[in-house]
């Protein structure tokens, strides 16, 4: 494996593991302090129960997502030291941001777990919202630093340097505000369905179950809503990708001829020698109307671009075609729960709909890790869009597979341990005999 | 010395690095005497340790963050450097972190004192012995010289670029300067944490043997410095500021022994607090103005002014949200102990 291959790689699946618990860090914290306002509220221990366990499960994962994030602070420089030398500056604005964010959320946590009978029930419940809000704070922060990569902005570029450097016009490019509103929402979308999925497998079971029933509330109200307008965020950000990044929307859309009124390809296999996508569902029109909301808008295929710009065009059509197809899903699902909730019926009852949401339970998480293929590969060559070459950025330190596959193995093992614990701390149903502890700290 | 921005921003980032050996240095010290606890009290010694560094470790954690950030936001071509000559230790620090940090949660929420959860203890105390030795190589290899005066040849082996750098006497003996001043730390702080029960006895024996470590591996790592770290060495032996900085260091060790032998553990910890920030910034001082010697300075090394005012103000800003909370933390954990 060449040594660029490997650094893209294990930064691709450092990524990918971590995204996972920076996502859960950002929705499992609503829904905890969404429980236990219920239980202030309203006595009811069962929401009580619900907090404290789902306070649990954000503790190991917030705990391996803090450290899988430093891992990637220090990957930024021991893989792509050169990057980090010319983008440092500009977009550290950003990551000093999310730091305090992060610090915020790391104290507020430590205070959330250990403080359930050391602090006030109003200063804990502040707390949660604390870690729920500063979660979602760090998130955005970095998400706008990615923004700059893929629309580079508050620089000049004088001899391959970075001159006249503004941090402020660095956070404010074209990609910031579509990316974070479609990050937030799907933090939110992809945690609110894997937690109702799983307590709505339960459900089924055991329909009475009053525990699975009080999760499946809380974590509807926060995936569905979510999950509904996320296709609005997503149509933003593909409009702004149309005029930003041409050559990532043709690769997402597996369009090799420029055209007018563009057909929008459903499925299909792109073939790059071929110059053409194949076997796919053509709408008419589709995709002129979807990018720039106009029939016959022209829209810009890789024939537009050099090859040596091309983004590798298979993997970034169907990641973005299985992002869009679960995401379409999770929308459906969550308007007919609304739906049926307005009617006043109830959801439990409805075998049909509480398999769908069972369905929904993964399928947040990989639109998220599709979602990111696309933005990350349809960047590719560049690892600052149009200014700097991701080959030219890499470490000259050799061997880079060895790093790699540690890693690899690492992730795989802890992966594993987290879903064991997670059973075991989470969402096994509380036995017949069990109170509910009085101590939120492990033994 | 003037006080340019970048020399500004570098004092920072030695507070960060600063906070962070105090805080997180002494939870990795927790783990060395999980490594150690000994005796009928084993398992209580082991108890209170977790029971420590439960709510605030990761807090404590989130300093080096700050430290990486600010490195690469303000002196990008030392932090790219660094990331380069340093890849190897570095990757192995972030095993040992990843590894201490997802042990310690794991062995928290498993199921009570079974086989499992021993060796998570186990995988946690090992990972908080290895991680400081690390830290403290990068740090020696750093003071050497190596780092800033390695220049990469594509003639050049691996080992003389991306080994020898870093794998030196005087590295190791930095790293284990780190573990040594990071297990006795921890084993002062104990002492206070351990306050009115037998565990006290135990804590105070073990900083006592510890500040003797200190004072071994110290004297060998200066004796190392004569042939491996020259300028580092000249400037702590003859700088201006080398005999005052000798004076309060050997003070504040000396206080804290005296503290320990005679019981006044808050006074120790105040002691070992401060003997530890000396020896801190007395390596600062000894590198000054150098960020990696012999080649890159502060000032060479630094971001354009807009950047460092702009972080400047961020960090006004983020020290206004950081300081009270981290204040609440503590006072909730630490100073309500006994409520």
């Amino acid at each position: 494996m060449r040594d660029i291959l490997a650094a893209r790689s294990q930064m691709g699946m450092s990524l990918a593991f971590h995204i996972i618990f920076a996502v859960v860090g950002i929705g499992m914290p609503a829904l905890m302090v969404i429980a236990e306002y219920r239980w202030r509220r309203t006595g009811d221990a069962g929401y009580l129960e619900l907090a404290k366990r789902w306070a649990r499960g954000t503790a190991i994962l917030f705990a391996v997502g803090a450290v899988s994030g430093t891992v990637l602070s220090f990957e930024l420089g021991l893989l792509w030291p050169e990057f980090m030398k010319q983008a440092g500056p500009v977009i550290g604005m950003p990551f000093s941001l999310e730091g305090f964010a992060f610090f915020t959320e790391a104290i507020f946590l430590g205070v959330y777990l250990y403080g359930w009978d050391r602090i006030s029930p109003r200063a804990h419940v502040i707390a949660g919202i604390m870690v729920a809000a500063s979660g979602a704070l760090s998130g955005i922060f970095v998400v706008i630093a990615n923004a700059w990569m893929n629309t580079p902005r508050g620089f000049t570029l004088v001899d391959g340097k970075f001159t006249n450097v503004d941090p402020i016009a660095a956070m404010m490019t074209p990609a910031a505000f579509p990316q974070t509103l479609h990050m937030t929402l799907a933090a939110y979308a992809a945690t609110g369905f894997a937690v109702a999925g799983i307590h709505a497998m339960m459900l089924l079971r055991n329909p009475r179950n009053a525990f699975h029933r009080r999760a499946l509330s809380v974590a509807l109200l926060v995936g569905a809503p979510a999950a509904l307008i996320q296709p609005l965020a997503g149509d933003v950000e593909a409009r702004y990708v149309a005029r930003q990044q041409p050559a990532k929307l043709a690769a997402m859309e597996g369009l090799f001829q420029t055209m007018r009124g563009a057909p929008l390809s459903v499925g299909g296999l792109p073939d790059e020698s071929a110059r053409r996508t194949r076997y796919a569902i053509e709408i008419p029109h589709g995709l002129s109307l979807l990018a720039f909301h106009e029939l016959d808008a022209e829209v810009k295929g890789l024939d537009a671009f050099p090859r040596d710009q091309w983004p590798p065009v298979a993997i970034v059509h169907l990641a973005f075609d299985v992002m869009v197809g679960l995401g379409t899903f999770m929308a459906l699902v969550s308007a007919a729960v609304l739906l049926m909730l307005w009617r006043r019926r109830e959801i439990i009852s409805l075998r049909w709909l509480m398999i769908a949401i069972v369905a929904c339970a993964p399928m947040g998480f990989l639109c998220i890790e599709a979602g990111w293929m696309v933005t990350e590969i349809g960047r590719q060559p560049w690892i600052i869009y149009g200014i700097l070459r991701t080959a030219d950025a890499v470490t000259p330190m050799p061997g880079l597979i060895v790093p790699f596959l540690t890693f690899t193995a690492l992730y795989c093992f802890l992966g594993i341990i987290v879903v064991l614990l997670l059973y075991q701390q989470v969402l096994r149903s509380p036995r017949e005999d069990e109170t509910f502890p009085q101590q939120a700290e492990p033994a | 010395m003037t006080f340019t921005l970048a020399i500004v921003i570098a004092g920072i980032v030695m507070v960060a690095l600063n906070a962070y050996v105090l805080l997180a240095g002494a939870d990795f010290g927790g783990g060395v005497w999980d490594f150690f606890a000994r005796g009928d009290r084993q398992q209580a010694q082991r108890d209170l340790i977790s029971h420590a560094l439960a709510p605030i470790w990761e807090a404590n954690h989130v300093w080096l963050i700050l430290v990486i950030v600010l490195l690469f936001t303000c002196f990008p071509a030392a932090f790219s450097t660094i990331a380069i000559m340093l890849h190897i230790p570095l990757t192995l620090m972030l095993l040992g972190i990843v590894l201490r940090g997802s042990a310690f949660i794991f062995r928290s929420y498993g199921s009570e004192h079974d086989a499992a959860q021993q060796r998570w203890g186990r995988v946690f105390a090992i990972a908080s012995i290895v991680t400081p030795v690390l830290l403290g190589m990068c740090v020696g290899a750093v003071a050497t010289g190596a780092i800033g005066g390695t220049a990469l040849s594509p003639s050049g082996s691996f080992a003389s670029q991306f080994i020898r750098p870093w794998l030196t006497p005087f590295g190791v003996g930095v790293g284990l300067l780190a573990l040594a001043l990071f297990s006795f730390l921890a084993a002062v702080y104990l002492t206070v944490e351990s306050e009115g029960t037998e565990l006290q006895e135990d804590f105070r024996t073990r900083a006592l043997w510890a500040a003797g470590a200190v004072f071994v591996i110290a004297f060998g790592v200066l004796a190392l410095s004569w042939t491996e770290a020259p300028m580092v060495r000249e400037m702590l032996m003859a700088g201006p500021w080398a005999l005052p900085l000798h004076i309060v260091t050997g003070i504040a060790a000396v206080t804290a022994i005296v503290a320990l032998w005679t019981r006044r553990f808050r006074l120790a910890r105040v002691a070992a607090a401060a003997q530890v920030t000396f020896i801190l910034w007395g390596w600062a001082a000894a590198q000054y103005p150098y960020l990696l010697p012999p080649t890159l300075t502060i000032q060479s090394a630094a971001a354009p002014d807009r950047t460092l005012v702009l972080i400047l103000w961020a960090l006004a800003a983020g020290a206004c949200i950081l300081l009270p909370s981290l204040y609440y933390l503590f006072r909730v954990f630490k100073l309500q102990r006994r409520s």
